[in-house]
């Protein structure tokens, strides 16, 4: 019996002024600039708006909550630390661990929602629901099985791709849709903060999969795209049946399901690939599009919507005022 | 018909988008400013922008702009974006307009949708012709 003992390769103190890859000192600069904590969030202003949903509506908001919670409590323990043993540059990890950390902070924000806002007893029921429901436990254990030790590194960052920029959307349907309605305002806007975190996590994740496949041969890319529109198609599933379970009560689930399309194709564009569904089946209520960016809507030339369109201020421009 | 010009990371979502609009386009690509058009042009820009919107504009733009002969030649400006960025959404294209007094012609998210490239395609093509009746 020969002990085989693999040495240690020599440890290696990060170099930020020594890149291999920009895009890691871009996002990792984004991510922290765009750092943020519930607190800064004013949720209090929304007791009264609260009180103003029906029994119902205010039940099926803790449960939405309660399932996001599970998959940021999955990306933050799970999700993101899997991905630490495969990255390509030192930078990658300490990125790595930053949305790892960010996906607690969003995590314990859906916490703050309910303190603010709900009992005790009803946030402790919605938590039982989410243990119990059939759907949200599917999509979490067909990621899970994604992030497990001996799981393929590239199809794990399409599994983690697809809860950061697909299984999210059921949810965030519901906190823009009061918004949108000019209820829950406040609760939108830390909503909000988490999406665009989310957007940058799913960006760089599929920036960092399309890196890794680049000089695979034909054959492997071809089968981890079959891999990625099959899991595309099994997630779908469970996602159209978590959304007629949820929002059939309110009357919502075309509207939801055409929110969940859309985003399905963002994900699929965030790993490379092309769309799944085709336009029509992507049309996403304008009031919906209007609470993710509020402020920006369409007002640009050849959709010819919107009555803003101004050119912009003239200001005689100088080579020196290129200073962004 | 005028040109385009475009810049993309390596994500690739501008390129993508495009490589489906089928047109003829220049890259702004390398550590030179790139393409040095002679025809007006209409931008395709990434947007970048951090929550405060500051660095919309990536750099290499800012350095392809950064040039007056370019700029007198530069009609309008397509933006890409993700609208999960909230009010930064597409920002390269307002803040390239403002700087360059042109109109911001259409905002797309990633690398595009079907819809986008066909109303893209259809306006830019009504665009010229205009452009080319006021220059006339």
């Amino acid at each position: 019996m020969k002990d085989i003992i693999t040495p240690r390769p020599v440890p290696r103190a990060i170099n930020w002024n020594r890149l291999q890859d920009d895009k890691d000192l871009e996002v990792w600069n984004r991510l922290t600039v765009n750092f943020w904590l519930p607190e800064k969030v004013p949720l209090s202003n929304d007791v009264q708006s609260w009180a103003s949903l029906r029994p119902d509506e205010q039940a099926l908001t803790i449960r939405v909550f309660t399932g996001l919670t599970l998959l940021d409590t999955i990306q933050n323990a799970l999700g993101a630390p899997a991905m630490l043993a495969d990255v390509q540059t030192p930078h990658e990890e300490a990125v790595l661990t930053n949305i790892a950390f960010m996906e607690a902070v969003h995590a314990r924000s859906y916490s703050s929602i309910f303190s603010t806002l709900c009992s005790t007893k009803e946030v402790d029921e919605a938590f039982r629901w989410s243990e119990d429901n059939p759907h949200l436990q599917a999509k979490a254990r067909l990621i899970l099985d994604q992030y497990d030790a001996g799981a393929d590194p590239l199809r794990r960052k399409i599994a983690s791709v697809f809860l950061e920029s697909f299984l999210f959307y059921s949810g965030f349907y519901l906190p823009m849709y009061w918004s949108s309605r000019a209820k829950l305002t406040n609760t939108a806007d830390l909503i909000r903060l988490i999406i665009r975190d989310e957007a940058i996590h799913g960006y760089y994740i599929g920036y960092k999969f399309q890196r890794a496949t680049e000089r695979l041969p034909q054959a492997e890319k071809d089968a981890l795209k079959d891999f990625a529109f099959a899991l595309m198609f099994d997630l779908y599933e469970i996602e159209a049946r978590y959304a007629e379970e949820l929002y059939d009560g309110i009357g919502l689930t075309e509207d939801v399901k055409a929110f969940l399309h859309y985003n399905a194709n963002k994900a699929l564009q965030n790993l490379g690939y092309e769309a799944l569904f085709p336009p029509a089946a992507c049309d996403v209520n304008p009031a919906i599009l209007a609470a993710l960016s509020p402020d920006s809507e369409n007002h640009d030339f050849f959709s010819g919507s919107g009555s803003s369109y101004v050119i912009g201020k003239t200001v005689a421009t100088e080579d020196t005022d290129w200073d962004f | 018909m005028g040109g385009l010009v475009y810049y993309s990371s390596r994500s690739g979502n501008t390129a993508r988008f495009v490589q489906a609009l089928g047109l003829p386009a220049d890259r702004i690509a390398g550590p030179d400013a790139g393409p040095a058009p002679t025809l007006p042009f209409v931008l395709i820009c990434p947007t970048f922008a951090d929550g405060e919107g500051r660095g919309a504009v990536p750099k290499q733009v800012i350095r392809f702009l950064n040039d007056p002969a370019r700029r007198d030649l530069l009609r309008g400006v397509i933006a890409g974006g993700n609208r999960n960025f909230g009010t930064t959404f597409a920002l390269a294209g307002d803040v390239i307009a403002r700087k360059c007094d042109v109109p911001v012609l259409y905002r797309f998210e990633l690398a595009g949708t079907a819809t986008d490239i066909a109303r893209v395609r259809d306006g830019l093509d009504i665009f010229w012709r205009t452009q080319c009746l006021t220059t006339a």
